[in-house]
């Protein structure tokens, strides 16, 4: 079995690690599709999940948030804490962890609603704004988060859906940081992309740095050369290497990494 | 001969058909020394097509217009003289039709011989009592007229069946022998049997056409009578519905709309809430094991013949109602309302509800569900905040299919509803309901003369356009729907 | 394996822990404790219906499966049965009914002396306790064995429907006080020839058996009838509307080109598939029974009108079972050189059988149960005789079993209940029965691609 590398040597700094998982495994029926992964997420911070398809990579990613619970036949062993706190624990209730850690999803997935009411869903249902000028409030800065409230601002009454995709995709971005989460899930958000939306994306996940943790996973490993501090490769369920960006780029500890790096896997 | 003769011999024509045509092909190929160009199973089977097809399509046809042209001649047989007053022609050839059977059952008994029959006269003869004897009962002595006419009619019959054997027959043989001759083989043999086929096919998909045609057609026909005889005006705006056997009749259909309308309501009003949380508990909530076992034990209720239902509502939900409910409640002392058709039927509809609806949860894509749930929503916030308006579309569809169903629903009403035609509000009342009607005034002895008759068609073609534009409707509604996620 | 230590300095959770739930929190779980509530509410509900619906008609229709009857002797008396001792069967068939009747009321007489029984009432009010139907079966056996006239024979006879009823717990000593057909002395006196073994309770297989009889004597009507004309239906609408629809939808599926002719047939076939039942009725009547002058209540029409009402049923059934057959096996066949129609029917067809077949039983099923389009083409007349044999017995008056329990409930006596809902029984079993082999078709034939 492969050893996960030290603690030690992944560690950025002591001090603001966001998210730490500890020997998790992750089972779909009988298929053990995660295997022992430990790994400490900082705070502020673009991490990159990278890895061949089918490597676990985004199974990883949906145990943050606990998304896993809506597949039946998905069971998650081991711990994965936020702020030190057992996110599996019986006592959490994964509609407040959501709250705290937002997703974006592979596809852009806006509710068949108007532009404003996808924004202010998050804050409604968990009560964040008292008036509707708070609510307003909320819905225009997460616009501007997501660098969508120029193109937005004359049309928020009208349906999401009929946004280009990488509108669409900003205005998922929007939803998610509407709720204020610490932090932000994404699951190959560009994948469904064009390269200009693309590259609007990136600079918006660059920016949203400056206030959450970013847990990217994404199939380009431009993309993440581009995008991240942090990166994971993941392959065939294990974590096989994580480090800083430029390390795991230009200097691979282990080789299966410099194979898939270098394009020989994937 | 009868029909089922005849159809047997054209099919063992056929049969033998198909015999001589393969060995002829076999016999041809040997004498010329040519290679058959289909298999000869092919040639066999177009001879039989030829023979057998034409001769029963020939049969079909003159069986359907026989009667139309005799009856049309018979008619002009009987002079106005003896039609009874307020009655019409139909009524008199209805008698002059139980005539002619009653002496086919004479001549079947032995009790007569043609030659009796040619000298039979009306004014001589007892026909009534003689035809009493073989069980065809008459009202009243028979004028001559009309005993002329049954004579005339039944020889009519008999000719056009005979001249039917001859032809069908005859054709059948016909084409066997030219089929027959022209086995060779260079006949496309296989291309041949399968154009016929193929038109057979085509033929075939036609019917489901001239169903709807048949449809139409009988309810706008006699809608038109009825509507010589009866003002629309007052069929459509009336709200008094009271038929009376000698003229005089009130026939509004607003009390009959009305009663519909509001059987439908309570019925939508039990199945859809019902219904639809059924399809969301087991689509979203539900275990794996009660789902197994809910899920096909409500599908059981949508098997169930709505004359089932009907009983029900009969026997124990419309006397449960009356003793526990509406009685104590001083609402109404009867056992058939509006509400014990509604409750049953609802609990008819819940399935349909359910089933539709469950389809259509299930189209909205999952990422649906991952965008709300990845913003921390519940799964009851999810499908009341999203999926639900999602799937909105779909499920309004669903509900005017289960309206439809509800509005043309018969024997729950019949049996639950009542049968007084009744403009009013209290559920717990009998009220009555165009499907009603249309069997009351359709059941026992119809005469197609007056507008109580009449009347039914009328209600059928307002029910068939109600039901049809509904139905359009939630097609186009579902389709549009599909369409979105696909 | 590594562990968390006290090392792993965190930071403090920014907005409250996760381990404990805000009051929002609690109140949206309240929420969605509640509308999960309301779904199992609703299935519930969904469920219990089922059962109500079924134990109300079992509650009320098995005892239709027992009857009543009470063993007599009777002396088939010469002097009353054939007055010129010639035993010549036609002047015995001129004896009416009403010539039996004192057979049966003189060996009940003597049975109650026999017995024992304690009971002042008359010979004519002990007599009632039989059927009105016996002495017409007495002579149906006596026709047919007139060599036993002058003996003494023991008979199964038929018990007077409120008898009947009061060994089912339908008819009660109030009840029969206030009824001008039974009398509380009738009902002690049957009491009486069950203790001594005379009256019994039997099976009731003249229920399947027998035809319909008059309002006066539910204990005699059976489903005889109903059920021959019930399987005539059905056979006609399998012998036309499984070919017909197998047909159409290969033309449809397999052939047709995609245009707006083919696009109104479709449209059409979803439209048919929704036209209330009764709508079918009416195009019976005018088409079958008034233009074409087909018979009244004929097998034939009810059939022809069934066959109509399953045939979208079974199209849109094939047209799944062909759709679901893989386009492989089309281009293997084509490509060994089959033509398109050999393909067809030597390839696609055999294999969405299964299919087909599954669809056309449960179309077959709907058919059994249809009711309201049955009741404008004359099948709720009263029908006594048994129809000929087909074909020919396809044009003969008949019932069906649906018709048949709608007819019984429309009369006065509640015995006529308890027959409709056994009547039920009977359909609902041929149901499950349609059903289980749909089932067992699918299980055998299921196939994997």
């Amino acid at each position: 079995m492969y050893d996960a590398p030290k603690l030690s040597e992944t560690r950025v700094s002591n001090n603001d690690i966001k998210i730490a998982a500890r020997n998790v495994q992750v089972y779909y029926g009988d298929t053990h599709a995660i295997k022992d992964v430990n790994v400490d997420i900082a705070d502020k911070t673009v991490t990159a999940f990278i890895g061949p398809s089918g490597c676990g990579k985004s199974t990883f990613l949906r145990c943050i948030n606990r998304m896993n619970d809506t597949i039946d036949i998905c069971r998650v062993e081991g711990d994965i804490r936020i702020d030190g706190e057992d996110i599996y624990d019986k006592k959490v209730d994964p509609v407040q962890l959501r709250a705290k850690v937002g997703m974006v999803f592979q596809k852009p997935n806006p509710f068949p609603k108007s532009i404003y009411d996808n924004v202010a869903y998050g804050p409604r249902i968990h009560g964040l704004a008292r008036t509707k000028a708070d609510l307003d409030e909320i819905v225009e800065k997460s616009l501007r988060r997501a660098a969508l409230w120029t193109e937005a601002k004359d049309r928020l009454d009208q349906p999401g859906t009929g946004l280009s995709g990488g509108q669409q995709q900003r205005l998922c971005i929007a939803r998610a940081v509407a709720t204020s989460p610490e932090v932000l899930l994404m699951d190959e958000p560009c994948s469904a992309l064009d390269p200009i939306a693309t590259a609007q994306v990136e600079e918006l996940i660059d920016e949203l740095r400056q206030e959450f943790s970013v847990v990217i996973v994404t199939h380009s490993m431009q993309q993440a050369a581009r995008v991240s501090q942090k990166t994971a490769f993941f392959h065939l369920g294990h974590l096989v290497e994580f480090g800083d960006t430029g390390q795991i780029f230009t200097n691979p500890k282990d080789e299966r990494t410099e194979s898939y790096i270098t394009g020989r896997i994937g | 001969m009868s029909t089922g003769y005849i159809i047997l011999i054209v099919l063992g024509l056929g049969g033998l058909g198909f015999f001589l045509g393969r060995a002829r092909a076999f016999a041809t190929s040997h004498a010329t020394g040519k290679k058959l160009h289909s298999l000869p199973n092919y040639y066999g089977q177009a001879v039989a097509l030829f023979t057998a097809v034409p001769a029963l399509l020939l049969m079909l046809t003159w069986l359907f217009v026989q009667p139309l042209l005799i009856e049309g001649r018979i008619g002009q047989m009987i002079p106005d003289s003896v039609i009874p007053d307020g009655g019409a022609k139909s009524l008199v050839m209805a008698d002059v039709r139980r005539i002619a059977e009653g002496l086919d059952a004479l001549m079947a008994a032995r009790q007569m011989s043609e030659a009796d029959l040619d000298a039979m006269r009306a004014d001589f003869t007892d026909i009534r009592n003689r035809l009493g004897n073989v069980g065809v009962a008459l009202g009243s002595d028979v004028p001559v007229p009309v005993f002329e006419a049954a004579k005339e009619l039944r020889k009519s019959q008999n000719s056009g069946h005979f001249l039917m054997t001859v032809a069908v027959l005859g054709l059948a043989l016909a084409l066997l022998v030219w089929s027959w001759l022209r086995v060779h083989p260079d006949q496309r043999a296989r291309n041949a049997s399968e154009t016929f086929v193929l038109a057979l096919l085509i033929g075939a998909s036609l019917v489901a056409i001239l169903t709807t045609v048949g449809i139409v057609a009988s309810l706008l026909f006699e809608t038109i009578n009825f509507f010589k005889m009866y003002p629309a005006g007052d069929f459509f705006f009336s709200t008094v519905w009271n038929p009376q056997f000698r003229g005089g009749s009130d026939l509004g259909i607003l009390p009959l709309l009305w009663g519909t309308l509001y059987v439908s309501f309570l019925a939508l009003l039990v199945a859809v809430p019902i219904g639809l949380m059924i399809a969301i508990y087991l689509a979203e909530y539900a275990s794996k094991a009660l789902r197994a076992v809910a899920k096909p034990a409500i599908e059981v209720l949508a098997g169930i013949p709505t004359i089932v239902y009907g009983l029900f509502a009969l026997i124990t939900v419309g006397p449960f109602l009356r003793d526990y409910v509406a009685s104590p409640l001083g609402l109404g002392s009867s056992s058939s309302s509006v509400l014990t058709a509604g409750l049953v039927m609802g609990i008819m509809l819940i399935p349909f509800v359910s089933s539709l609806s469950d389809d259509i949860i299930n189209a909205v894509p999952q990422s649906m569900r991952d965008g709300a749930y990845g913003l921390g929503a519940t799964k009851s916030e999810t499908i009341k905040q999203v999926i639900l308006p999602a799937a909105l579309p779909g499920v309004v569809g669903a509900i005017l299919l289960a309206a439809s169903r509800a509005i043309g629903e018969t024997m729950i009403v019949v049996m639950g509803a009542g049968a007084a035609a009744k403009l009013g509000l209290n559920p717990f009342e009998a009220m009555t309901t165009i499907t009603v009607k249309i069997v009351s005034q359709l059941t026992g002895d119809t005469e197609f003369a007056s507008p109580e008759t009449l009347v039914a068609f009328a209600l059928g073609l307002t029910l068939f356009v109600f039901t049809l534009g509904l139905n359009v409707i939630a097609l186009v509604i579902v389709r549009k729907y599909r369409e979105q996620y696909e | 394996m590594t562990d968390f230590t006290a090392s792993d300095a965190v930071p403090a959770p920014r907005k409250g822990s996760l381990l404990t739930q805000d009051a929002r929190t609690k109140q949206r779980n309240a929420k969605e404790a509640r509308f999960r509530m309301m779904g199992l509410v609703a299935v519930t509900i969904g469920l219990l219906s089922l059962v109500g619906l079924l134990t109300s008609i079992l509650a009320s229709g098995l005892s239709s499966f027992q009857q009543t009857y009470i063993e007599l002797e009777v002396y088939l008396d010469p002097a009353k049965l054939d007055k010129t001792g010639n035993r010549n069967p036609e002047d015995i068939a001129k004896v009416s009914t009403f010539g039996y009747a004192p057979l049966i009321d003189a060996a009940m007489g003597a049975a109650i002396e026999r017995v024992g029984a304690a009971t002042d009432i008359n010979a004519k009010a002990a007599g009632e306790l039989i059927s009105k139907e016996a002495p017409a079966s007495l002579r149906d056996f006596v026709l047919a064995n007139i060599d036993r006239i002058g003996e003494t024979v023991q008979f199964d006879l038929l018990a007077a429907g409120r008898i009947d009823g009061f060994f089912k717990g339908r008819v009660t000593m109030e009840t029969a006080a206030l009824d001008r057909n039974i009398s509380p002395e009738q009902l002690q006196l049957a009491d009486q020839l069950k203790e001594a073994g005379i009256l019994t309770t039997k099976f009731n297989w003249a229920f399947f058996t027998a035809p319909d009889a008059s309002d006066t004597r539910p204990e005699a009507a059976g489903l005889g009838v109903a059920i021959i004309g019930s399987i005539y239906m059905m056979l006609i609408v399998l012998v036309l509307a499984l070919p017909l629809g197998v047909a159409a939808s290969i033309y449809l599926e397999e052939f047709a080109p995609k245009n707006r002719w083919t696009d109104l047939i479709e449209v059409n076939i979803s439209n048919l598939a929704a036209v209330p039942s009764i709508v079918f009725g009416i195009l019976g009547l005018a088409i079958f029974i008034n233009m074409v002058g087909l018979p009244q209540s004929a097998p034939i029409v009810g059939g022809l009108v069934l066959t109509l009402m399953t045939l979208p049923t079974i199209i849109i059934a094939t047209r799944a079972a062909l759709k679901s057959v893989p386009p492989s096996i089309r281009d293997a066949a084509l490509g060994v050189g089959a033509s398109k129609m050999q393909a067809i029917f030597h390839h696609v067809l055999p294999l969405a059988m299964p299919g087909i077949l599954t669809g056309a039983i449960i179309g077959l099923a709907q058919a059994l149960g249809e009711t309201a389009p049955l009741l404008l083409i004359g099948m709720v007349a009263f029908v006594r005789e048994y129809p000929g044999g087909p074909p020919e017995g396809f044009f003969d008056p008949a019932a069906a079993l649906p018709v048949q329990v709608y007819n019984w409930t429309q009369r006065g006596d509640p015995a006529f209940v308890e027959r409709a809902s056994g009547a039920i029984i009977v359909l609902l079993v041929f149901l499950v029965l349609m059903n289980i082999a749909a089932i067992l078709l699918r299980r055998r034939f299921e196939r994997r691609w």
